[in-house]
């Protein structure tokens, strides 16, 4: 298309991630011209609503509360810095002057005009970003860990197989009207959980066989929301060239035998769970035995060529803990905070992962402003080779920061308010919209996260009570991923007024867990007092260093549930 | 006015679908749709109708129900009683790819203008656009992308097989 609204910008950037081939950034300008046909047809009055709703949601637009909300793709969370900057245009232009990172990676813009988002689009495909199927009944963006490429610990690059399925599942025409959303993982890290496969639809772990070969442990039917479940192994080990194949076939499946008239029955888990796990393996293999060496197995020379979408950086040989460093961390005692709570440890010797947390108190989970974003990218582009990731706790990561400069970068986010050292800790609160943008929310989330971080404000306590997630979610449509907090809030609504319910114990780092309810609901002004007491039990009961979720583990629900409601008749 | 799409262009129908419940009274000449239950229980006189037959599948009914009578079919219709109800196109493709059928596969029900290019791609060859819609605005959505990844009806190859161009 040549009547573009931006030029280009990516010339010269994108050097480490995937860069789009002609064919690619064709594909984007169809989609934006189609969708822009739909939103037109609609408006005119020639698509009805219902046909119209599908169509928008397979594009990230919901109807809101009080606008329609924008759900752009991150794929597995990474983005160069000229798409930082277009997104800081899109919220000063579109929108109201910020967004907000997600829990599956993505960004969403709260205020956009329906008339308006088709521009939004073209402006977003000019830096290779969309919007498909970041929503409806399609498979969503695939989601991996943040510190893809840079953990010292993974036994692959998970990057290059995301950009696979991510090319794979964008308009593939069998599994446009699933019963239901469908969400992809993957994760190389072994006996860890970055990517929270373990709750996804489908969870890929690459692993490594006893010929030191790698392939891929699938999962399936794992998923939050109502009847919340953690998947099972399907695939025990799938050769790499086999894996779309391999997917193809579950979302074969899937899509035929998936329950379309109950939609809180849709999700695959539902029907993993009720066929059982052998003979939806069973159903899948036959498909498999089908696809397996037909087309859709992919050639070396593809996987080749996404490997090497992925080169490493041209990082510069340093040595670990140099001078400026240890410097700085002797002689700034909230640098030295900063720097072991936020910042950790990289496959490089010289280099640092930073991340950025979005989550000061009183400021919005999550939400990043439009100035905040351009100068984000300029850091990006001088400490971090241009290049950055969001998290699916809602924060930002730089990947590749040296050591020897890391004071500076510290500085320059201290005084954009991204360098809270929380990372990890209480406050670091993840939470969905909720009740102040959600037309689904029971109660509300960003009040009640805000309550709690202004419970504690000391920094000292909050490193001394050490990790601990908590998560909040406005409904049991779980986007604030309650379920997998080691205290997980929900909004509930009991007579047309908000309440919340409380479990403990859910985890999604080095495994997924469910959670378990505690007991009856609160009223908004007593979940800080809850939670306050939770800690204080938790302080009493820790042996030494013992983590919240260990010490839970230990001890069980009841010493908490009668410390809350008091002593069990 | 023509509401069917056949290869690509608009054209006259000449086949009429009959609902299970006026499966009493299958007219006597004429192409005839009929449902895959009147197809099981009256095969072999509708073997001797005075027209061409065909077999509708609702969604729950799969291509596996027909293998035996493929090559008695010049025809196979593929029912969408809600757009959004997409086990249709999984059939489609394995009546494609795992029977290598080769005659025509039809979309009736509610089949509008952008599903049609998933459709085309999954191996639909023909769509019956829901009456009250402009078939030759639907006919549009046949062109939305020439760009692909996926292998598809059209070419089995995935993008990663295809010459670069
Ligand atoms: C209309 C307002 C909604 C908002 C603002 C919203 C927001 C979110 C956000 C921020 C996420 C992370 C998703 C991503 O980036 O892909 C998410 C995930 C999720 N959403 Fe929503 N969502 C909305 C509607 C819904 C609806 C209609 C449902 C289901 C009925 C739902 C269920 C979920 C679930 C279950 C997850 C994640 C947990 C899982 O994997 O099962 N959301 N949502
Ligand atoms: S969890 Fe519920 S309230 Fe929160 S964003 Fe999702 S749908 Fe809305």
């Amino acid at each position: 298309m040549s009547d573009r609204l931006f030029p280009n910008k990516l010339a010269g950037y994108l050097e480490y991630m995937y860069v789009y081939q002609d064919y690619d950034q064709r594909l984007l300008d169809e989609r934006v011209a189609q969708f822009r046909d739909q939103t037109q047809r609609y408006l005119d009055g020639k698509l009805a609503e219902e046909e119209y709703r599908p169509l928008r949601l397979q594009n990230g637009l919901y109807v809101q509360r009080y606008a329609p909300m924008l759900r752009v793709a991150v794929p597995y969370g990474m983005m160069a810095s000229p798409q930082l900057r277009m997104l800081a245009h899109i919220c000063r232009t579109w929108d109201k002057g910020y967004c907000h990172v997600s829990t599956r990676q993505n960004i969403q813009f709260n205020w956009p005009e329906l008339q308006d988002v088709p521009d939004i689009l073209e402006a977003l495909a000019s830096v290779q970003m969309h919007a498909i199927q970041t929503s409806g009944n399609c498979i969503r963006n695939t989601t991996t860990d943040e510190f893809a490429g840079v953990n010292a610990k993974e036994i692959d690059d998970p990057r290059p197989w995301c950009e696979l399925i991510r090319q794979w599942s964008t308009f593939n025409p069998e599994f446009a009207y699933l019963p239901r959303k469908f969400k992809i993982a993957v994760n190389a890290v072994p006996d860890e959980d970055p990517a929270l496969i373990g709750v996804h639809d489908i969870g890929v772990q690459i692993v490594k066989n006893a010929q030191d070969e790698t392939g891929f442990q699938i999962w399936a039917g794992g998923g939050l929301g109502r009847t919340p479940m953690t998947g099972e192994v399907i695939g025990e080990f799938v050769e790499p060239r086999y894996l779309l194949a391999y997917l193809e076939a579950v979302l074969r499946v899937y899509n035929k035998y998936g329950i379309r008239d109950n939609k809180y029955k849709a999700r695959i888990k539902i029907i993993v769970k009720a066929m059982g796990r052998d003979k939806f393996r069973e159903l899948t293999e036959r498909e498999f035995a089908e696809l397996k060496d037909g087309p859709i197995t992919l050639t070396e020379q593809e996987m080749e060529r996404m490997r090497a979408s992925f080169p490493a950086p041209s990082y510069s040989s340093l040595k670990d803990l140099p001078e400026a460093l240890e410097q700085a961390l002797s002689s700034s005692k909230a640098f030295s905070r900063w720097y072991h709570t936020n910042t950790r440890a990289h496959k490089q010797s010289g280099y640092r992962a930073v991340t950025l947390t979005l989550k000061k108190t009183g400021r919005v989970p999550g939400d990043i402003t439009d100035e905040q974003l351009d100068v984000v990218a300029d850091l990006a582009d001088r400490y971090s080779f241009g290049e950055l990731r969001t998290t699916h706790q809602q924060n930002m990561v730089l990947a590749d920061v040296r050591q020897d400069e890391l004071f500076d970068l510290w500085q320059a986010l201290d005084s954009l308010g991204l360098a809270t050292p929380n990372l990890k800790l209480l406050t670091d609160i993840v939470a969905c919209p909720g009740g102040d943008y959600c037309s689904l929310a029971n109660a509300k989330s960003i009040p009640i996260a805000e309550a709690i971080q202004h419970r504690f404000e000391d920094m000292d306590y909050l490193h001394d009570l050490g990790e601990l997630d908590i998560n909040i979610s406005g409904c049991m449509n779980a986007c604030g991923h309650h379920h997998i907090g080691h205290i997980g809030i929900l909004g509930v609504d009991k007579k047309g007024r908000e309440y919340y319910q409380i479990t403990l114990g859910g985890r999604g780092d080095k495994v997924s867990r469910i959670g378990d309810k505690m007991g009856p609901s609160f009223e908004s002004d007593e979940v800080a007092d809850v939670v306050e007491k939770i800690v204080k039990l938790y302080v009493e009961l820790r042996h030494d260093d013992e983590l919240f979720i260990d010490t839970y583990e230990r001890v069980g629900m009841e010493p908490f549930k009668e410390r809350i409601y008091g002593p069990a008749n | 006015m023509a509401q069917l799409i056949k290869d690509g262009a608009l054209c006259e129908n000449s086949w009429i679908r009959i609902t299970p419940e006026d499966a009493e009274g299958i007219p006597a000449n004429g192409d005839i749709i009929v449902s895959l239950s009147c197809w099981q229980e009256q095969k072999d006189a509708l073997k001797d109708h005075n027209g061409k037959v065909a077999v509708c599948l609702s969604p729950g009914q799969e291509p596996a129900e027909l293998a035996d009578d493929l090559a008695d079919l010049p025809m196979i219709a593929i029912d969408f009683p809600m757009f959004a109800d997409g086990r249709g196109y999984s059939y489609a493709r394995e009546l494609r790819t795992r029977y290598a059928y080769q005659g025509e596969i039809r979309a009736v029900g509610d089949v509008l203008q952008d599903q049609l290019f998933y459709m085309w791609r999954c191996g639909f060859n023909a769509f019956d656009i829901r009456a009250d819609k402009d078939a030759s605005e639907a006919l549009k959505g046949l062109n939305d992308f020439t760009v692909t990844y996926q292998a598809d009806a059209r070419d089995p190859r995935p993008i990663y097989r295809r010459q670069p161009a």
